[in-house]
């Protein structure tokens, strides 16, 4: 056997064990690229319309509680999450209620109606919301979130528009 | 400039050298069954990488963990891919150690001066059956929850420790949280770390002896 010989069965030794594991390498490793990012793939965002209360028993100048959970299946776990909000009627027309989160913007407390402050105020850092959610006093960068969206049903009752994060 | 690069490097850590040594090493005229070494090692590497991805949707919990297997299965791209190689590759890398080990008897490559590279194989071979058997339990099905009481319960019947060696395997007398959680820290992290312990140990002793001749008929 001559030395060019020899050579060249070494290098084709060389550059099919490239190939191969290049082969296997990209077809076990691109996979698994996705399955490591599938996560960031998936569509949250179930929507539907939810209840939260009587027109008839929302008062003007009275805030109306309201809360209600959604369960949210994050991979093989269910979680509950509790959300609510108040609705603030203006007028006997239903599409200029007002429908304020409860949640606060500054760090997720609760906010609850105080009568005797006439506001909102949050038990964590102490602020405060008008009505209508405006920030008043205390740390929160920007007024309360509203539901966008809401309908009033042939029974009368408010439905609000929610869409899952 | 890459070439200065390499040069550069070449001259701290000396790739030459270890190319030299690991992959240019001269080699007896052998044949296919000297391969399967390699090919145990090449099965415990992906077994690893596997074993590493199934890690970031797998729960070793009693209540979550057979639906995060069956989630893994079921609802993350390519987790059937992911889970099928680990599965399988289990499987075949108790046989191949198995056949490599036949080959290594029959071959007589176990004597002078290889019997320690031998005696850390045997290690290798129990080490490979017990992430079978720790790994055998993950999916808590009952399959696997069944298996795992009649293994243990083997284990229980030794006599005199017999009792000690099952409430061991299993963190108390039954089956519960702690068995799984300890079958999965053995899976995970005790075995696989003496694994690749021993694999160095036997790799840097057949570097150190070479490769067995292929027996003659003389022999
Ligand atoms: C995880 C399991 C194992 C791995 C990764 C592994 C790896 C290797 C590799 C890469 C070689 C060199 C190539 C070859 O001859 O195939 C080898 C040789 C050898 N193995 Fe293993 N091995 C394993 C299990 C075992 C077992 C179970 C035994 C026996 C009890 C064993 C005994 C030997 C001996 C004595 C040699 C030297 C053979 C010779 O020089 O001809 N190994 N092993
Ligand atoms: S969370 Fe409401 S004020 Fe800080």
């Amino acid at each position: 056997m001559s030395d060019s010989h020899e050579l060249s069965r070494r290098d084709f030794i060389k550059v099919t064990t490239g190939i191969v594991g290049g082969l296997i390498g990209t077809m076990i490793g691109l996979p698994s690229v996705f399955y490591l990012i599938d996560p960031a793939f998936k569509e949250g965002g179930k929507e539907a319309w939810i209840p939260i209360g009587k027109f008839e028993d929302m008062q003007v100048g009275m805030p109306y509680p309201f809360s209600f959970t959604r369960v949210q299946v994050n991979g093989w776990e269910r979680t509950a999450s509790s959300f609510g909000g108040y609705a603030v009627r203006k007028s006997d027309d239903p599409d200029e209620l007002l429908i304020l989160n409860s949640r606060c913007t500054h760090l997720a407390c609760t906010v609850n109606w105080s009568v005797d402050a006439n506001a909102f105020i949050c038990p964590c850092h102490d602020a405060k919301f008008s009505m209508e959610g405006e920030v008043l006093d205390g740390p929160p960068p920007r007024a309360l979130d509203i539901y966008e969206e809401h309908r009033i049903t042939e029974d009368g009752i408010i439905e609000i528009f929610f869409k899952e994060a | 400039m890459w070439k200065n690069i390499y040069l550069w490097l070449d001259e701290r850590i000396g790739f030459n050298d270890f190319y030299k040594n690991l992959l240019d090493r001269p080699e007896p005229k052998t044949s296919w069954w000297n391969t399967l070494g390699s090919a145990s090692m090449f099965l415990f590497v992906l077994q690893g990488l596997t074993g590493i991805f199934l890690t970031v949707y797998y729960t070793p919990s009693p209540d979550h963990a057979y639906d995060s297997v069956n989630y893994i299965m079921e609802g993350v791209a390519f987790g059937w891919l992911i889970r099928g190689i680990h599965h399988w590759g289990a499987t075949l890398m108790v046989i191949l150690v198995f056949v490599h080990m036949l080959r290594v008897f029959y071959t007589a490559s176990f004597k002078y001066p290889r019997e320690l590279t031998w005696l850390i194989g045997i290690g290798l071979f129990l080490t490979t059956l017990g992430m079978g058997f720790t790994g055998y339990l993950l999916p808590w099905n009952q399959k696997a929850f069944w298996a795992t009481t009649v293994g243990t319960q083997i284990a229980g019947t030794a006599p005199y420790i017999g009792e000690f060696i099952l409430k061991a395997l299993r963190g108390g007398p039954d089956l519960s949280a702690l068995t799984l959680q300890r079958f999965f820290s053995a899976h995970i992290w005790i075995i696989p770390a003496i694994l690749a312990a021993l694999i160095g140990v036997h790799l840097f002793l057949i570097i150190k002896h070479g490769e067995s001749h292929w027996p003659k008929k003389e022999d």
